[in-house]
């Protein structure tokens, strides 16, 4: 299964300061962090290489300070990167002109602010609709695609609200709403739900695995919540100073953590979510009953495979006996004995 | 006097040198055969004045861009302006006529009293409530009734028509120089610079270039009141929260589409703010600008003034002061409305959604036909006003027969024992050691850049033969500013110790500062007539202000920690103020001496109409000469006193400021 990359990014550096010009026009631009040091520049993302594929969640996660939402803001055009190259459906944006970029943002890029962003003189309705009035659309056209998503994020009646008189959840789906009413491919998500309170926290993350289940946008998606990121992601990227560390599923982040900083954050997972049946089984080993197909995760078959008492025979996507999984090694899992 | 450091032990010294050159510097400098050094000789004077009036009238007869000459650009600009504002003063004032002088005749009446009224009202009630719309109804039949109404529509027509000048030219500006940094670092100093200089040093050049009429004035007006507009915009601007200008360009929007659907509404709250500050200092000029052709209520105070009639000037000082509370209050209004965000009126029809609209109009229209057969409908009634100018004029008859010992006894005290020894001390300086000293304080305080621009400043007074002027100027600032910190300060502190006198204090600064600056003049002259002493006195009402303000503020911003460090020491209360809240409060309160000052030297030129002698008097006789040179000259000068005041005070706050911790020498 392997898709077009929708967005490429390469050797992209984001510093800050006073970078000496024969540094920038060196061949090889790859200062390392003590140089940067010693120079006084801060380097908020540092040679991020980055493929994001279509349709895929891709979550980047990192404490705070890490340079998760300068390297977004370069991913989307906001900010121009020191070096380095941006792609986005095999086209330089880098290159592109101002007409160009606006029409790329038009058209092909929705995105959703850590704080709502919502203009506060507009009500929901005029908020969601101001993204394609902005393009042109006539009024009428654009607050009948506006009520289209409105409804699609649960808002239904509350059109005529100013964003003052919602709740903080509420206001996300506003701005969720307005970021899709020009059916963006590309959907850029800063942080939507820290300002949120935990319980609202989790309904909007149902909420927006519901949405993309519908729509199947590419999303670059950052969080600084490890449990968020392995609920929503296909695959995450970790950052720490700049660095990208380490990019992998959620399950190979658990069973291969790049370094001890990307263990840290693994320690706490609950790991019977994350692993998957195949992650866990023995390896060619035999078992009976009908087969767990390798990609189930631990925790929904736990009960079964401790009930059975015997090993059970694990099997591929196309029915084909792969390994074995017995009680011992769900137990394991569960009590955190390694992999 | 226990200790006392050498600096100040050679400041002291030099004070009191200068007090022995003050006094007996005449004599010993003529019999030294140093005449030159006491009087400027007017054989070294640069004809700076005339320089100037010649390259005005080149300007103004020769000058060209290319394409057209200035006089047709002011000419243009002329023309722009009196358009909408002939419409504005036809609508309220006077109709629109046929012809002019006597053989006018009058095509179609303004609007009338009753439906100007039910406009006001309705407009209250549109902003606020029906509390707000008797309030602004009560102000206007008050015009009404007292016989203001044709001038208050006058100046209310002028008011209409600068403010949304005013506003649009200092959103564009604003906007202009937050877009272009580079735009903003060349208009940052001229604002700070507008803000020093006083308003008239600019009315001379604007009534050579647009003539004595209301485009004159109205161009002064805007002038005058445009500068907050544009700092707050900028200000505001820069504020938007930065996810909402992320928000926009990730919105695919357009630089015009940012600025004006993201960026400006999302300031709104804030530019409501500036736009009020606008309608204020435009109702702040209504008197000022009567003097280079705007007519109404100013220009019934400015003749009564001249006039000496106190009850005429009283009664059309009381009609703006209820003008500028009744439009004050509705622009406030307004503002709080454009910040809480209120539903679009919901209603199939306009007329449902519009009521009050609605009423206005059919009242707009009614009155008028009706007015064609009952013409007190129309204009009200001459016999059903009621005059309050006997009433004053009698009450001054009354105070100045009954009191006159005890108010002449009040005013010679005052004069032989502050203004004429500090005066004669001032002309007394010779003007080579004036100008050696404020290079001095210049140097101590600023370094040798403050020490240099000093130097230049004063000797430009002195070069263009302004110096004597230029030190009763001073003298009569320095005694007034001298008596508003004394009274000022104690009760800013007070206010600020104690809560209940802090809010009576408040009320009253309150009131005093949406007074236009003329006003004072008034009861002032009524009292004590004209001269020095009056000059001062209404100088001092008008900038006490800010000394109030000012030490309130600091006094109240010192940290409570260091109150409570002070108590658990074991302070008394007393001592906390003198020990702990003072000291720390001082660069706030020269801050507001600083402010004190500005307002001061603004108020010179009013003061010029009750017969003082300084450079006020210059600029006000430059203005009914429309000699320009004569008139800039001054204003300079008077700039360079408030500039050279300016630079010395805030340096030293600051130093006070470094010497407490609160900012770092280098910050
Ligand atoms: N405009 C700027 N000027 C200077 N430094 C900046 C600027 N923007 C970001 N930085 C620095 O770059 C680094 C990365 O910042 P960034 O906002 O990308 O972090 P983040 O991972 O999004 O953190 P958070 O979780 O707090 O949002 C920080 O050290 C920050 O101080
Ligand atoms: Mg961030």
């Amino acid at each position: 299964m392997t898709h077009p990359a929708k967005l490429v990014c390469r050797n992209l550096w984001k510093l800050y300061g006073a970078i000496p010009s024969q540094m920038l026009d060196s061949q090889q631009f790859s200062p390392t962090d003590d140089e940067l040091k010693k120079l006084g520049v801060i380097g908020a993302v540092k040679h991020a290489d980055l493929e994001i594929e279509a349709g895929e969640i891709f979550v980047i996660m990192g404490l705070s300070g890490s340079g998760k939402s300068t390297l977004v803001r370069l991913l989307s055009g906001l900010i121009e990167p020191t070096m380095g190259e941006i792609s986005i459906d095999g086209q330089d944006m880098l290159k592109m002109s101002e007409r160009e970029l606006i029409e790329l943002r038009r058209h092909k890029m929705g995105m959703v602010f850590q704080h709502f962003a919502l203009l506060p003189h507009l009500t929901v309705l005029q908020n969601v609709a101001f993204p394609l009035s902005i393009q042109g659309q006539r009024k009428s056209a654009a607050e009948a695609r506006a009520l289209e998503v409105i409804e699609l994020v649960g808002l239904k009646g509350r059109e005529g609200y100013f964003p003052r008189e919602l709740s903080g959840g509420q206001q996300q789906r506003v701005g969720i709403a307005r970021s899709l009413a020009v059916e963006p491919e590309i959907w850029f998500l800063d942080e939507p739900f820290s300002a949120l309170d935990p319980l609202i926290r989790r309904e909007m993350q149902d909420e927006f695995l519901r949405l993309q289940g519908m729509l199947k946008k590419t999303i670059v998606f950052i969080t600084h919540d490890f449990d968020e990121a392995i609920r929503l992601a296909d695959r995450i990227a970790i950052m720490k100073d700049g660095h990208i560390i380490q990019i992998a599923t959620p399950e190979e982040l658990v069973l291969n953590p790049a370094d001890d900083y990307v263990q840290e954050f693994t320690r706490h997972v609950p790991r019977d979510k994350v692993l998957s049946v195949g992650a866990v089984m023995e390896a060619g080993a035999d078992g009976g009953g009908e087969g767990i197909p390798a990609s189930t995760k631990i925790y929904e078959v736990a009960s079964q495979v401790v009930a059975a008492g015997k090993p059970l025979k694990v099997i591929d996507e196309n029915g084909q006996a792969v390994g074995a999984i017995d009680a011992q090694r769900v137990i394991d899992v569960l009590v955190g004995n390694g992999a | 006097m226990a200790r006392v450091s050498p600096k100040s032990m050679i400041w002291l010294g030099l004070f009191a040198l200068t007090w022995l050159l003050a006094t007996f510097g005449q004599g010993w400098l003529e019999a030294a055969g140093m005449g030159w050094a006491m009087q400027y000789p007017d054989a070294w004077v640069i004809p700076l004045k005339d320089s100037i009036s010649a390259a005005m009238i080149w300007l103004v007869e020769e000058a060209s861009f290319g394409l057209f000459t200035f006089t047709e650009f002011t000419r243009g600009i002329s023309w722009m302006i009196e358009q909408p504002y002939n419409l504005a003063r036809a609508l309220l004032a006077e109709g629109f006529v046929e012809g002019h002088g006597r053989r006018a005749v009058q095509l179609v009446p303004p609007f009338s009293w009753i439906a100007v009224m039910a406009g006001v009202v309705a407009l209250g009630h549109y902003a606020r409530d029906w509390l707000l719309a008797a309030i602004v109804g009560a102000a206007f039949l008050y015009l009404a009734v007292f016989g203001q109404w044709e001038s208050a529509m006058v100046t209310l027509a002028s008011v209409v028509i600068a403010v949304p000048i005013g506003v649009a030219g200092g959103l564009l500006l604003g906007i202009t120089a937050y877009r272009h940094p580079s735009f903003e670092r060349i208009l940052k100093p001229i604002l700070d610079l507008m803000q020093t200089i006083p308003i008239f040093a600019y009315l001379v050049p604007i009534l050579f270039m647009f003539g004595f009429g209301p485009v004159s004035a109205l161009v002064a007006t805007v002038i005058y009141a445009m500068p907050p507009m544009v700092r707050i915009t900028t200000m505001a601007l820069h504020a938007v929260d930065p996810e909402i200008k992320d928000f926009g360009v990730m919105s695919g929007c357009t630089r015009r589409q940012m600025t004006w659907r993201v960026l400006v509404p999302s300031a709104r709250a804030s530019l409501v703010v500036g736009v009020n500050q606008v309608i204020m200092l435009s109702l702040n000029m209504v008197i000022i600008a009567s003097m280079i052709g705007a007519g109404g209520l100013g220009f019934d105070v400015l003749s009564a003034l001249r006039r000496l009639n106190i009850g005429g000037g009283f009664e059309a000082g009381i009609a703006i002061v209820i003008l500028a509370v009744a439009i004050d209050r509705l622009s406030q209004a307004f503002a709080q409305r454009a910040t809480t965000f209120t539903p679009p009126p919901k209603g199939d029809t306009w007329i449902k959604r519009h009521p009050r609209s609605v009423i206005v109009l059919a009242i707009l229209l009614v009155s008028y036909g009706v007015g064609l057969i009952l013409p007190a409908v129309q204009t009200y009634p001459d016999a059903a006003t009621l005059t309050t100018g006997k009433f004053w004029d009698n009450g001054v008859k009354y105070l100045n027969i009954n009191f006159y010992d005890q108010f002449e006894a009040v005013k010679l005290f005052f004069l032989q024992g502050f203004l004429l020894p500090v005066k004669r001390f001032f002309l007394g300086i010779p003007w080579v050691w004036a100008i050696a000293m404020v290079t001095a304080i210049g140097w101590t305080f600023g370094g040798w850049k403050l020490a240099l621009m000093n130097l230049l400043m004063a000797g430009f007074i002195a070069a263009t033969g302004m110096w004597e002027k230029a030190m009763i100027t001073v003298y009569l600032c320095g005694t007034s500013v001298v008596i508003a910190s004394v009274i000022g300060i104690p009760l800013g502190v007070l206010a600020a110790v104690n809560e209940r006198a802090g809010r009576i204090i408040g009320v009253l600064i309150d009131t005093l500062q949406t007074l236009p600056s003329f006003v004072y003049l008034i009861p002032v002259v009524m009292l004590f007539r004209i001269g020095d002493f009056t000059a001062m006195v209404a100088i001092v009402l008008y900038a006490v202000v800010p000394a109030v303000r000012y030490a309130a503020h600091g006094v109240r911003s010192v940290s409570p920690e260091l109150i409570e460090a002070g108590v658990v020491s074991g302070c008394t209360k007393r001592q906390l103020l003198s020990r702990i809240r003072l000291p720390l409060a001082l660069p706030e309160i020269l801050l507001g001496l600083n402010q004190t000052i500005m307002l001061a030297l603004s108020m010179l030129v009013i003061t010029a109409l009750v017969g003082t002698r300084d450079l006020g008097q210059e600029v006000y006789i430059a203005l009914t000469k429309a000699d320009t040179g004569r008139g800039l000259v001054a204003g300079f000068a008077i700039a360079f006193i408030a500039i050279i005041a300016d630079r010395i005070i805030t340096a030293s706050a600051r130093s006070a400021r470094v010497r407490y911790g609160l900012e770092s020498a280098n910050g």
